[in-house]
């Protein structure tokens, strides 16, 4: 039990701060001006070059790896409605890492979405 | 057209693109492995598996789309907020059980409708707030 809740929380953690790493490396890239070919491939080639994406993507490979895991040990049932809550750590996150202005409407919506993603997955 | 319309605009066309690459992906995926049949955990076993996925189209279509997902994602990411990004992703699964009604012809328990209904109404919610909220991040060059 205190395997797959510790296994569990650091899936969510390392999934989520692999994703913030990810968003800060992109926002760090600079968006393209236009949505042009041109100009989103000069973008998506300033982004692998960024070192935050490259921070990011081994924290979601880890993040996925205990997803397999976990998988191993509990029927899915119990662990993808679980890693719903990354909804909510990511949301922190943004809010208190990326100083994102997450205001009150978009908490709801956030909750809502957690909640929805949990009963869909539950099955 | 304002700048907010422009923006929240563009990055609707992006999510968009995002949920059709991650809906088609994951199904292509899904229809693929069933191809290749039940993986057996041994290292033959995952050898014939590995060797049977990169010689299947569908597999490969399906990781061309995921491709597309992840590279849509990162475009998204570099203007709009992660928490107006993450949860608009999560429209996926009212996607997946739309295609699972209509294409597959799978019957949807009102317990899931209820969880897709949240969904939808928490993407909405989500979706009236600004995309972009981080005044660092819009003055970065």
């Amino acid at each position: 039990m205190i395997r797959t809740a510790v296994t569990l929380a650091i899936f969510v953690l390392s999934g989520s701060a692999g994703e913030l790493a990810v968003t800060h490396g992109m926002k760090k890239a600079g968006a393209p001006d236009h949505l042009r070919i041109k100009q989103v491939f000069s973008f998506l080639a300033r982004a692998f070059r960024n070192g935050w994406f490259w921070v990011g993507v081994p924290l979601m490979a880890l993040s996925f790896y205990l997803l397999m895991v976990l998988l191993s040990w509990e029927p899915i049932s119990l662990v993808i409605p679980a890693s719903a809550l990354s909804y909510v750590v990511g949301t922190l996150g943004a809010k208190y890492i990326l100083k994102e202005d997450v205001n009150g409407v978009r908490w709801a919506g956030v909750l809502l979405v957690c909640v929805g993603v949990a009963i869909v997955a539950a099955g | 057209m304002s700048h907010e319309r422009k923006l929240r605009l563009k990055t609707l066309v992006v999510v968009f693109a995002m949920m059709v690459c991650a809906t088609t992906g994951d199904s292509l995926l899904k229809r693929g492995m069933s191809q290749i049949g039940p993986v057996t955990l041994n290292h033959a076993g995952l050898v014939q598996a590995f060797r049977l996925a990169m010689t299947s189209r569908t597999i490969w279509l399906a990781i061309l789309f995921l491709i597309g997902f992840m590279l849509s994602n990162m475009t998204v990411l570099s203007w709009a907020d992660y928490s107006y990004v993450m949860p608009a992703s999560a429209i996926g699964y009212v996607a997946v059980t739309f295609v699972g009604m209509t294409v597959l012809g799978e019957t949807v328990s009102p317990r899931r409708w209820m969880g897709v209904a949240l969904i939808c109404v928490g993407v909405f919610l989500v979706g009236q707030t600004k995309p972009s909220t981080n005044a660092i991040a819009q003055a970065m060059p």
